[in-house]
């Protein structure tokens, strides 16, 4: 589903992000990518959501060499890759229903089909009630969930998540994980990266460790 | 294989296209506007503008429209008054009126006799205990010239009155269109001013449509981002823009119309007043629904264009790094 080959990624002013990456992923995996700050986890997911390009190297995503995707089919890719981050990049001026609902209504899917679909995201992640509601007036850990929602909404068959539960306790934690892994139960190939290493030891899934941008360790086997 | 797959998942069906495109477009169209309505006073402001420098021209094409409709009416004049000499009867002019109705040169001869100028005189007012005065009718008899068409430009006219002047019973002759086509001249002159002035005024149209929508992207940066984060396509981003731009071009445009207007309204009553003590009538024209037509299509697209090119530059579409 996902697969690097020999990826570098080099930032003029910070020097090399990423030397060197291979690795693949198959369908409905779930991995964990971990490593100090600064080691290249962010980078390694924006070049899988091609918010990024690698300076060397191919990857490859459901099929498609995104070398040689044109930009003009850059949104389609993006529909395809569920994107979760630490910030959760909500719309404050918008409802818990909009914010969800943003990944359909671009592609042009019709209004009942649109609210079909997202009170079913909503109801995955505990949220129902909330649609009314705006994103402040929410704790993290339901914001977190709305972004979650906003990732799965559009069914995309790989979900990337960047420090997902970076502000969240532990209890929270382990509730977000437990939901990627259901997300796992029905065939969505999962990425996601965190530093929370006790959460990630007491899950079983594959984990990959990077350090300085090379790929130390890979608990899985391919 | 793997392609056509996910070609499969982007959603709609071929068939089911068009009319998405439409309603995508219905409803970007509508909420672009409800959203310019949510914030009515920097949208009154910018849409004020657009109206007051699009009214400038359109009251401009309104008074030339005034002035040649009030110029239309003296087309009828004569282009040249001859005044017989004092002593010429009507009989005899009579005579010189039939002679002359045979020159090649003239289409029409009518011929004022003294009792009628004298009438007409009075008529004008202002003048009556003056003639009271007089003991016999001071004014000679008049043979307004009607020259043909072919007759009429001013160096034909002059050679007509040239030799209209040697006839013994001639005392002088008057041109009058010659001020006619100064006016003319003006007209002309107000026309090409109402086009440099619409161009003028539409290239700012064009700056304050252009820089309110880049304001708007500006301001709107975080969620086009999150938009695009999410596969929205370049065309889909810049939809809205466009829409607002069309829009404040149509509510521009109104405004012009409304301005424009209600300056007719207003200037009607002095209008007629002047007109009244003239012993005239003159009920102004305003913008025919032809030139409404003109400015609301032009101030639309003055709006869209604006918006294009603040969209082209500051909307590129999702760019990875």
């Amino acid at each position: 589903m996902i697969r690097f080959e020999h990826v570098f990624k080099r930032y003029p002013e910070r020097g090399e992000a990423l030397t060197n990456i291979s690795f693949e992923m198959k369908v409905g995996e779930m991995a964990f990518l971990t490593g100090h700050s600064g080691a290249g986890k962010s980078t390694l997911l924006r070049l899988i959501g091609l918010l990024e390009r690698p300076t060397r190297g191919q990857i490859l995503v459901n099929g498609r060499n995104l070398a040689t995707l044109p930009r003009r089919q850059i949104p389609y890719h993006r529909r395809q890759v569920g994107m979760i981050f630490q910030d959760h990049r909500l719309l404050p001026d918008r409802s818990i229903f909009d914010n969800v609902a943003l990944p359909l209504v671009v592609t042009g899917l019709g209004q009942k089909e649109v609210g079909r679909r997202v009170r079913a995201a909503l109801d995955q992640v505990g949220l129902l009630k909330r649609e009314r509601a705006t994103p402040v007036a929410l704790s993290g850990g339901e914001q977190q969930r709305v972004g979650i929602a906003r990732a799965i909404v559009g069914r995309p068959p790989v979900l990337l998540a960047d420090e997902p539960t970076g502000n969240l306790d532990p209890d929270l934690s382990r509730e977000i994980f437990e939901l990627f892994e259901r997300f796992q139960y029905v065939g969505v190939t999962l990425l996601i990266a965190t530093h929370d290493l006790a959460l990630v030891n007491s899950m079983q899934h594959r984990t990959f460790t990077l350090d300085d941008g090379r790929l130390l360790n890979d608990t899985g086997r391919w | 294989m793997a392609k056509q797959r996910s070609r499969r998942r982007r959603g709609p069906r071929l068939l089911d296209l068009p009319g998405i495109w439409l309603g995508q477009h219905l409803q970007s169209a509508m909420a672009t506007l409800r959203r310019l309505l949510e914030t009515p006073l920097p949208t009154g402001m910018t849409v004020a503008v657009i109206g007051i420098s699009l009214a400038l021209p359109a009251a401009l094409y309104v008074l030339a429209d005034n002035l040649r409709t009030m110029a239309g009416g003296w087309d009828q004049t004569a282009a040249i008054s001859l005044f017989l000499q004092y002593e010429t009867n009507d009989g005899d002019a009579n005579r010189v009126a039939a002679d002359l109705r045979g020159w090649p040169e003239i289409a029409q001869v009518q011929m004022i006799t003294r009792e009628k100028a004298l009438d007409e005189f009075r008529a004008l007012g202002g003048f009556e205990e003056a003639l009271e005065q007089l003991k016999n009718n001071p004014l000679p008899v008049v043979l307004a010239i009607y020259p043909r068409t072919e007759h009429s430009p001013p160096a034909q006219l002059e050679t007509l009155q040239t030799k209209l002047l040697e006839l013994p019973e001639v005392d002088f002759a008057r041109m009058d269109t010659l001020w006619l086509q100064r006016f003319q001249a003006i007209l002309d002159l107000i026309q090409t001013g109402v086009l440099l002035l619409g161009g003028l005024l539409g290239m700012g149209v064009l700056l304050i449509v252009g820089n309110t929508i880049r304001l708007e992207i500006l301001n709107r940066r975080i969620e086009i981002e999150i938009m695009e984060l999410v596969g929205a396509t370049a065309a889909f981003i810049r939809r809205p823009f466009l829409y607002a731009g069309a829009w404040y071009g149509l509510l521009g445009g109104l405004t012009a119309w409304l301005l424009v207007t209600l300056a007719i309204l207003l200037l009607q009553g002095p209008v007629s007043r002047l007109a009244s003590l003239y012993r005239s009538e003159f009920p102004l024209s305003g913008l025919g629904l032809s030139a409404m037509g003109i400015i609301l299509m032009g101030s639309v697209l003055l709006g869209l264009v604006g918006s294009w090119i603040a969209v082209n530059r500051h909307l590129r579409g999702a760019e990875p790094g």
